[in-house]
């Protein structure tokens, strides 16, 4: 078991590194540079003027140096500028450089700053990952019974007409992208003219225009009921779906087994064969389904940060991609790669304590 | 000027709209009801409320897509004054000589009309995501059949890549992938170069591995594959096609590429995990007893025992790819904006929700029919091949 661990940990480490380096090198190429220097510096620049502007910002030298730079493992870059000072990637302005660290990456905890928010990339992630934090609390609260009860009570009789309602519903919710049920849940219940809102505020039961809020950005400051359903819903609903169906298939797996059958006839009553002997082997599956889906999710949240305007991680990272801002795209690849390696992680040794058929090498 | 539409009337005027594709709609299920028990597995459809329901719903749009020009009641790159995010079934302000008279499901922000735009995005959707995903199965294919086969170290690399590319983030990669800075570096030329050649190598060694032994055949099947493939490889991934036929827009081949990308690495994990499941039965070791090559054993043995589960995830995977699509839309990235697909007329639309919602809501009701018919098929399919 610990050797299975410490060798998953070492491909979850080497992952981590090569997407890094992806994310870092995709994000280097010549034109992702000179876009940046042009809206650093000056729109009308000369392609020398780009040329040492990247230079004399640390930009020039070759790839793997400058990702060494920022992972903390060669030391940070210095350039005597005109007026005899020396500025460097380890130096902060206005500090002497003889005290300088001469390594700061990421493993030094320095994670570089953000163009586009003019802030410590740790500030802007810290408080957008909180803030996802949040809505996804929440999808959790919402998604993982619903769809576990939905499941459960479609698989308990295959083919009864419960199933095939619930069913047509996951399969429904499965083919709805967040991007579609984003759009048709804000028709239908906050669209000033669509939907119910205009019914209901005729009939004056509610007091504004809308019954929901269209945004969620006062969410940041205060999560209300009202300003947090859409969002949490729209991200819910797709994977309710997914996860239902699957519980189902294990579910009607499950019900056919053979001690299924003698319990019915020893006499134990349907109840009470679906809690105590069907419940906990058909739940199995469905843990590493929920686990899987958190990668799916991070997709989720940046669709709805992004139509909701709740400035999240998905916002975030779709700021910093739209602009190229290098570090906080960096920091935030390195948030999404380590939720997905560590949830991969989690479904795997968690499946192996929940079904002790299975033995790890 | 004529009065506007009721619901109603703009129902039926729709559904009068799309008559060629009712009409190719009763014609196609008339005919495989007609011969369903000849048609093999595609018969068998018809077998299952649940795979015809799918079945229907994708040939609509398949149809809608072929006659869009006839369905179409407006130029969908036609603003005509005064109908600017106007509502659904609104006649025309002052209507050309022979125009139709009416927007019947309303004005975008721009003022164009929203049935036509959805009509021809269906044809832009149609096109990229079925081509998508077939390549990406070429390429699941060729790198798990001896993944999954032989094993050993090259099993761990390509596992190794592949799984690298599922951990990564899809709206990130498309975001690194999808802008036009990057096609000045020519990486999606690159990565075409080596995902197309793909298809290619596959038909080689798919016809090789079987006609070796009768050299008239073998030479010209893979004569034929290799002429066709690398004409159309040279256009496709370069657009150095010398007769000037294959060819493909820079900003879409940026699109398909980086689909294919994301799509292949999923085909390479269910077809290496049959193929293990599949290499220890009986009729393969026949076959190595017989003394067939491995490449005749995978593609010949092994690979035709898989179709099942390969046909369902197939149709599941066009629906993926079509979200995806739509999902680049909707980011707003590569396409150009006059574009009519599904995913970026949701963009625009969405951001006037709240007062006109008809332009956001009539695409994602679109594209949630045609990727739950894609499922509903798939569906269908599983019930069907899981009765033998």
């Amino acid at each position: 078991m610990l050797y299975f661990v410490l060798r998953r940990i070492g491909v979850m480490v080497l992952t981590a590194i090569a997407l890094t380096f992806i994310v870092f090198y995709m994000t280097n190429l010549p034109p992702n540079l000179e876009k940046l220097a042009k809206s650093e510096a000056s729109v009308r620049m000369a392609d020398d003027a780009v040329a040492s502007w990247l230079e004399n910002n640390g930009y020039g030298g070759p790839v793997l140096v400058r990702y060494g730079e920022w992972l903390g493992v060669m030391p940070g870059w210095t350039r005597e500028g005109e007026d005899g000072t020396l500025r460097g990637r380890c130096i902060a302005n206005g500090t002497d450089p003889a005290t300088a660290p001469r390594f700061c990456g990421i493993l030094q905890g320095n994670w570089g700053f953000s163009t586009v928010f003019k802030q410590p990339v740790t500030e802007v992630l810290a408080r957008s990952l909180g803030a996802t934090g949040w809505l996804m609390l929440w999808v959790m609260i919402v998604m993982v019974p619903s769809s576990l009860l939905l499941g459960v009570l479609s698989g308990m009789r295959e083919g009864s007409r419960t199933d095939r309602v619930l069913s047509t519903f996951a399969i429904t919710t499965t083919a709805t992208p967040e991007y579609v049920s984003g759009v048709i849940l804000i028709a239908l219940l906050a669209s000033a003219t669509a939907g119910i809102s205009p019914i209901l505020a005729e009939a004056g039961w509610i007091s504004g225009k809308t019954l929901f809020p269209g945004t969620a950005t006062s969410a940041m400051d205060d999560i209300t009921f009202w300003n947090f359903f859409l969002p949490v819903m729209t991200i819910a609903l797709y994977g309710i779906g997914y996860i239902a169906r699957m519980t189902r298939a294990s579910m009607t797996e499950v019900m056919t087994q053979q001690y299924i059958r003698t319990a019915r006839l020893k006499g134990v009553s349907f109840r009470q064969v679906v809690m105590k002997h069907a419940l906990r082997n058909a739940l199995i599956a469905p843990f590493t389904v929920i686990m899987l889906q958190f990668p799916w999710l991070l997709n989720g949240v940046v669709i709805v940060e992004t139509l909701f305007n709740y400035k999240g991680f998905g916002w975030t990272l779709v700021q910093a991609a739209g602009n190229n801002d290098i570090d906080t795209l960096l920091a935030c690849s390195v948030v999404a790669v380590f939720v997905v390696l560590v949830t991969q992680l989690i479904s795997d040794i968690g499946y192996v304590f929940l079904n002790p058929r299975i033995r790890l090498a | 000027m004529e009065d506007a539409l009721s619901w109603g009337s703009i129902l039926l005027r729709i559904a009068a709209q799309l008559l060629p594709v009712w009409v190719a709609l009763i014609v196609t299920f008339a005919l495989s009801m007609q011969f369903k028990r000849r048609l093999g597995l595609y018969g068998r459809i018809f077998d299952s409320p649940v795979g015809m329901t799918g079945f229907g719903l994708v040939m609509f749009w398949v149809f809608t897509a072929l006659f869009a020009d006839w369905i179409i009641t407006h130029d969908p790159l036609a603003q005509l004054s005064g109908m600017k995010n106007i509502i659904p079934g609104s006649p025309l302000k002052d209507p050309a000589e022979g125009a139709y008279p009416w927007y019947l499901l309303g004005g975008d922000h721009l003022a164009r009309d929203v049935f036509s735009r959805v009509v021809m995005g269906a044809r832009e959707v149609l096109k990229i995501a079925p081509a998508a995903t077939v390549v990406a199965f070429m390429v699941g294919i060729t790198l798990g059949l001896p993944a999954g086969y032989l094993g050993g170290r090259l099993d761990t690399t390509i596992s190794f890549l592949s799984n690298l590319v599922l951990a990564f983030p899809v709206i990130l990669l498309f975001y690194l992938l999808v802008t036009p800075e990057i096609r000045v570096t020519g990486i999606p030329i690159a990565l075409a170069a080596i995902l197309f050649i793909f298809p290619v190598i596959f038909l080689t060694i798919l016809f090789n591995s079987r006609f070796f032994t009768t050299p008239a055949k073998r030479n010209l099947y893979v004569g034929l594959t290799l002429l066709f493939g690398l004409w159309a490889y040279s256009g496709l991934a370069f657009n150095a096609d010398p007769l000037g036929i294959w060819s493909m827009d820079p900003n879409m081949l940026n699109v398909f590429v980086s689909v294919v990308f994301v799509n292949s690495p999923g085909v390479f994990r269910i077809v290496r995990g049959m193929v293990m499941d599949i290499k220890t039965r009986d009729y393969v070791a026949a076959g190595q007893t017989r003394g067939e090559g491995p490449w005749y054993i995978m593609l010949w043995e092994i690979l035709p025992n898989a179709r099942g589960p390969l046909i369902v995830d197939f149709c599941l995977r066009i629906g993926y790819t079509t979200i995806l699509l739509g999902t680049l839309g909707f980011f707003g990235l590569g396409v150009t904006p006059e574009s009519p697909d599904w995913g970026s007329t949701i963009n625009y639309g969405r951001r006037l929700l709240a007062i006109a919602p008809h332009p956001a809501v009539v695409p994602a009701i679109a594209l949630m029919s045609l990727v739950l018919g894609l499922n509903l098929l798939a569906d269908g399919l599983r019930e069907e091949s899981m009765k033998d």
